[in-house]
């Protein structure tokens, strides 16, 4: 799955520290999830998705190969 | 919050397998060493080294629940890993001792090392193939 995460993060000049710590994962995830080496639960996604104030599909999106 | 809550739990974890190291060792010298095979303290440092191997198990579950997704996701993996490894490998040792392949006894104790290995290894690999 891709993201738009480390753009949306930058845009909003978050740390991956700050985003981990308002998110409640540890830094180590989002980075991860930002090298799209993990996809996250929905809840985490739910929770990107209301602190950015974007619907969930604008940030994670399926790319078909 | 978070961090504070996991390092609080991360402490405790490390008291308890310490002191479960410690309790270990006391029942295990003790009766040669400092109370001449007195058969009623040696079933109590039998005991509180039991109960102190449940409150460290109890600690390494509460740490396990402070985990975020992508840290449970590593450590689940490395379990699965460490799991069936021990499996595998322990009962084929076993069976290179009652077959006499090997010329010394089979040590659980070895197995325990070899569990505490592959767990670090499989935690240091997955770790590394996620961050």
């Amino acid at each position: 799955m891709k993201n738009r995460l480390k753009v949306l993060r930058a845009e909003n000049s978050f740390t991956q520290e700050d985003l981990a710590d308002i998110i409640g994962v540890s830094r180590q995830t989002i980075n991860a999830i930002e090298k799209e080496k993990f996809d996250p639960s929905l809840p985490t996604a739910f929770r990107i998705s209301k602190l950015f104030k974007l619907p969930i599909e604008a940030i994670f999106y399926f790319e078909e190969n | 919050m978070m961090k504070t809550a996991r390092k609080k739990n991360l402490y405790q974890l490390a008291a308890w397998t310490w002191s479960w190291v410690a309790t270990m060792a006391i029942a295990t010298f003790g009766p040669k060493y400092i109370w001449d095979d007195h058969t009623v303290l040696t079933a109590l440092a039998v005991s509180v080294n039991f109960a102190n191997g449940i409150l460290m198990i109890i600690a390494n579950r509460n740490l396990f629940n402070k985990f975020d997704e992508l840290e449970r996701k590593i450590h689940l993996e490395s379990l699965a890993l460490t799991l069936g490894l021990t499996v595998v490998v322990g009962l084929s040792y076993s069976l290179l001792d009652t077959t006499n392949l090997i010329a010394y006894t089979a040590e659980i104790s070895n197995l325990v090392l070899f569990i505490g290995v592959t767990y670090l290894v499989c935690v240091t690999i997955n770790t590394r193939r996620y961050v």
